[in-house]
């Protein structure tokens, strides 16, 4: 049988040895009225032809889809050079570091890519990484609670509605009071938000740049959360982060995000890459793995896992988190990509992405019927008032291969009419020009006749 | 000193390790259009290296693991098994690897079946009939089990607050009970290592929301009354919830659905084989019976009857979002092409094997080692270094000594029900002559430790650094290397 190496004759040696005739007697433990009594139905395909399988069903979707939608993860170039690295078995099949002497490779990564992290949000530490920047956002609620031991969250109306969704889930077992602030004009409304918090308040969570793709002015929020001790929780976009002024800067505590756009392949939505990071006296409440440099015991420098107490195979019901995984494989890929792009080549792409955004804004809304959504400075990403609903317009434009953006409206009440359209520097000015011409035409046969 | 062995120690001003278009205006008029106040101050201190550099620090870094290609791997618990090659070539296919989740169903219809593939699969297996594949991780599938529970007492106007967990589990199943706001009930494994009847009986009542039990548990052993177990904490109103982390000994001889449990995760990166990753990605599917469908984690795959496939987020019972978009696709695809490249027959042998080979390394270890559980395993088993303990040298000795022979050490130190424990998994695609290997090299050690046993605590002496001061690394924190 593939991938088991046991032949007849080895079964039958080991089977004296055990001291059985045969396997079923293994199992004798097992009551019979408690044993499956026929064969799975499962069918078996051989290697070629489950190949030939899998490859018809990938070209059953409509592929090759020129990406214009954003929402958290972005269709970026992957340099050629990852792929080398990111198919090596060393990283790719091995476990959790848990033997750190035999582990370096994998614990160096994670060392440098919490201070890649670090150095991008100006905070002071980070851990190995989460599932993904929802869940992400989650666990840095939960951290605000357990750290001011107060019972109420506040999440801005202009963050990435999944996010919001997976904040209520995993809020749902608990009292904990979880509201949202409204926006104003697609920003965080901070009037309402003053009076909001009070002194129960454990947390804002707020996303820089927004859903909408708009940038807030998060320092204000920052000083009224502190007032009361609570703390402000940032989502930040990697690849734009590159271009605004740090999270810690603006005064955040607690920063999280989506990693994907760190050299991640978009994958229908996973596995992604949530990272973690905050303010250093917030480390010991901190979810997840942290890798540490330390020496060995013959002064040589070397990475293990550290404050390992924090975690569940130790602390157990008194865990900070219940995650047992990170996402050692994406954060892998984030630091190759990160040292590969390095200083001036992240700027680079935020800066690509940035002006194809700016060119994409300023033809469509020369198109009759189309507006910006909101008054606001963007970086990569925005939002355009459309004629007609905005899921119309992906379907009519997925026919011709082009994925115009994300229909705001499958979340925010009557904003049907509100297509989100991202860029990154891997649009062309041909894929420009098809989606101008192909919003165009839309409109032509949807609008104006 | 600090030896100069970082990323940052290798950047120099000036390298670069990329190419990429020119901007069509300038790095100014670009920036023009973003206010001052929200612009960085200074450019983020990340490395600066060419292609060839960044390629040969990785790789050196590489060639310091221990990974499932080169060696041995028998952590309990972990299922390390070989990683076929071509799961990765089936999830690597541009049209998977480029498509958006927010794109509409429509055009996924190819990814769309394969979701609906894989569930049916793992139904098959599980005896389950109601599969989604959202949860990240097995921790996760845990959380939305748990969630489930807490809504069906919440549905029946019950107000219950506790679950019942062995004292063998994983430690993320109390994490997972803590974090949906219920209270953990720990009870004893009997001194054959399972769990008694009348063990739950005696704390089953209407505060007992539900029951986790892992089945093989995680001394290896089956836990054999689960239908009478099942019925106890049925018969007042409970729920049962199954940890599938070990269904490597499971595959079609034991279906959880089929005897009284009301749930159970799967962990696709151990029993189908996707990589580890050095830590994650996983994929924690999990399945429940007919009277649950109706909470599972939204978006759920649904079927029209021209067979046309797509998401449903309008689930008013459902327990909400579990992560950020649909599940960790990449991760389907593998255990996709592993479940199918065996078939039903295959998984059974897969299970078989397992078992086989675990019960033969135990017959070559037992000599030498504390075996606490004296029974036929399932996939795993425990021994205890209490003998060697006596000698003064503790299991963490022994597992840094592995070390030079090549194999990563059992898990150590769990079930934390066995003193100096040493859980150990083959798995089936480990060869007869690499467990006589293993056993040769353990039985070695055993031998060392008698003989000369200050040599073994002073292990390993091979890798590329020797023990490394984990209390040093706790109190003088070091976790991010400052600019």
């Amino acid at each position: 049988m593939t991938y088991i190496p046991n032949t007849d004759d080895d079964r039958r040696e080991m089977l004296k040895k055990i001291g059985v005739g045969k396997i079923e007697d293994l199992f004798e433990n097992i009551p019979s009225d408690l044993r499956l009594k026929r064969p799975l139905d499962i069918p078996a395909l051989s290697e070629l032809e489950l190949l030939r399988e899998i490859k018809t069903l990938s070209s059953e979707n409509r592929s090759g889809l020129v990406c214009f939608a954003g929402g958290g993860v972005y269709d970026h170039f992957i340099p050629s050079a990852m792929n080398t690295i990111m198919t090596r078995p060393e990283f790719m099949t091995a476990y959790t570091p848990y033997q750190p002497e035999v582990a370096q490779g994998t614990l160096q990564v994670i060392y440098e890519f919490q201070s890649h992290i670090c150095r991008l949000t100006g905070m002071g530490v980070a851990n190995a990484s989460m599932y993904d920047g929802a869940t992400a956002a989650a666990e840095a609620v939960n951290l605000s609670l357990r750290t001011t031991k107060k019972t109420k969250v506040l999440i801005s109306q202009s963050i990435n509605p999944l996010y919001a969704e997976v904040i209520s889930t995993y809020l749902s077992g608990t009292d904990i009071e979880l509201t949202v602030v409204p926006m104003k004009d697609g920003h965080t409304d901070f009037n309402r938000l003053e009076d909001m918090i009070d002194e129960n308040t454990a947390s804002i969570l707020l996303s820089q740049p927004n859903f909408f793709g708009l940038l807030e002015d998060i320092k204000v929020a920052a000083e009224m959360i502190h007032k009361v001790g609570g703390k402000l929780i940032v989502n930040i976009d990697p690849i734009a982060q590159a271009l605004l002024k740090t999270p810690s800067d603006c005064g955040a505590d607690i920063v999280i995000g989506e990693g994907q756009p760190m050299g991640i392949p978009v994958s229908f939505g996973g596995p992604l890459l949530g990272f973690f990071a905050a303010k250093k006296e917030l480390v010991r409440s901190m979810p997840g793995r942290i890798a540490g440099r330390t020496k060995d015991s013959q002064g040589k420098t070397g990475f293990v896992l550290t404050l390992q107490t924090r975690e569940q195979h130790i602390r157990r019901e008194k865990a900070t988190s219940n995650i047992c995984t990170n996402q050692a494989l994406c954060a892998t890929a984030a630091s190759v990509y990160l040292s590969l792009l390095g200083k001036t080549g992240l700027k680079k792409v935020a800066l690509l992405s940035a002006e194809n955004a700016q060119k994409l804004s300023d033809r469509i809304f020369k198109i009759e019927g189309f507006e910006p959504y909101f008054k606001g400075s963007f970086v990569r990403e925005f939002a355009v008032k459309t004629p007609k609903p905005a899921e119309e317009i992906i379907l009519s434009l997925v026919e011709k291969r082009i994925l115009p953006g994300i229909d705001a409206g499958r979340w925010f009440n009557g904003m049907d009419d509100c297509l989100i359209i991202a860029a990154t520097e891997k649009r062309t000015d041909e894929e420009i020009d098809r989606l101008i011409s192909g919003l165009k035409e839309w409109a032509m046969v949807n609008v104006l006749s | 000193m600090t030896e100069k062995i970082l990323i940052y120690d290798k950047s120099k001003p000036g390298r670069t390790g990329y190419t990429l278009p020119k901007l069509d205006s300038s790095e100014k008029e670009v920036l023009s259009r973003i206010p001052d106040k929200f612009k960085r101050d200074k450019d983020a201190a990340l490395p600066e290296l060419t292609e060839g550099e960044v390629m040969r620090h990785f790789i050196a870094l590489s060639v310091k693991n221990h990974h499932i290609d080169t060696d041995f791997y028998p952590l309990g618990s972990c299922t390390m098994k070989y990683n076929p090659k071509l799961n990765d070539a089936a999830a690597s296919y541009r049209d998977f690897r480029e498509h958006h989740p927010l794109a509409p169903c429509s055009s996924a219809p190819g990814m769309l079946r394969i979701m609906e593939m894989v569930s049916s699969y793992l139904g098959e297996i599980s005896g389950f009939p109601y599969i989604s594949l959202q949860p990240a991780a097995g921790a996760q599938g845990e959380f939305a089990g748990l969630l489930i529970m807490r809504a069906y007492h919440k549905a029946n106007s019950e107000k219950r607050s506790k679950i019942i967990i062995p004292d063998s589990a994983h430690g993320t199943n109390p994490a997972s009970v803590a974090a949906v706001g219920y209270e953990t009930l720990q009870i004893k494994s009997n001194e054959k290592g399972i769990i008694s009847p009348e063990t739950v009986a005696a704390v089953m009542d209407d505060t007992v929301a539900g029951m986790m039990m892992t089945n093989p548990n995680t001394l290896g052993i089956f836990e054999s009354h689960i239908k009478e177990i099942a019925e106890i904490v049925h018969a007042k109103g409970g729920l049962m919830y199954m940890d599938g982390a070990n269904l490597n000994a499971n595959m079609g001889i034991f279906r959880p659905g089929d005897v009284g449990f009301d749930m159970m995760h799967f962990n696709l990166h151990k029993t189908f084989s996707t990589p580890h990753g050095g830590g994650g990605p996983g994929a924690g599917a999990i399945g429940v019976a007919e009277k649950f469908e109706k909470y599972l984690p939204f978006p759920v795959l649904q079927k029209e009857p021209d067979g046309r496939l797509w998401f449903n987020y309008d689930r008013p019972d459902s327990i909400g979002r579990l992560q950020f978009f649909n599940g960790n696709f990449g991760n389907v695809v593998r255990a996709y092409a592993y479940i199918k490249t065996y078939g039903g027959e295959g998984l059974k042998k897969v299970s078989e094997n397992a078992v086989l080979n675990a019960n033969y390394l135990k017959e070559m270890l037992r000599d030498e080692y504390d075996l606490p559980y004296d029974n036929h395993c399932m996939h795993e088993f425990v021994l205890s270094g209490s003998r060697q303990r006596k000698l003064g040298v503790k299991t963490s000795d022994i597992a840094k000594r592995l070390l030079d022979f090549g194999v990563h050490p059992p898990t150590v130190y769990f079930p934390l029900i066995v003193p100096e424990a040493m859980m150990i998994e083959p798995t089936e695609t480990e060869s007869k002559e690499t467990l006589e290997q293993f056993a040769a090299s353990m039985n070695q050690i055993a031998e060392e430790v008698r003989e000369k046993p200050d040599y073994v605590k002073n292990a390993p002496y091979t890798t590329v650094v020797k023990r490394l001061d984990e209390a040093g690394a706790v109190r003088n924190l070091d976790i991010c290397c400052p600019e």
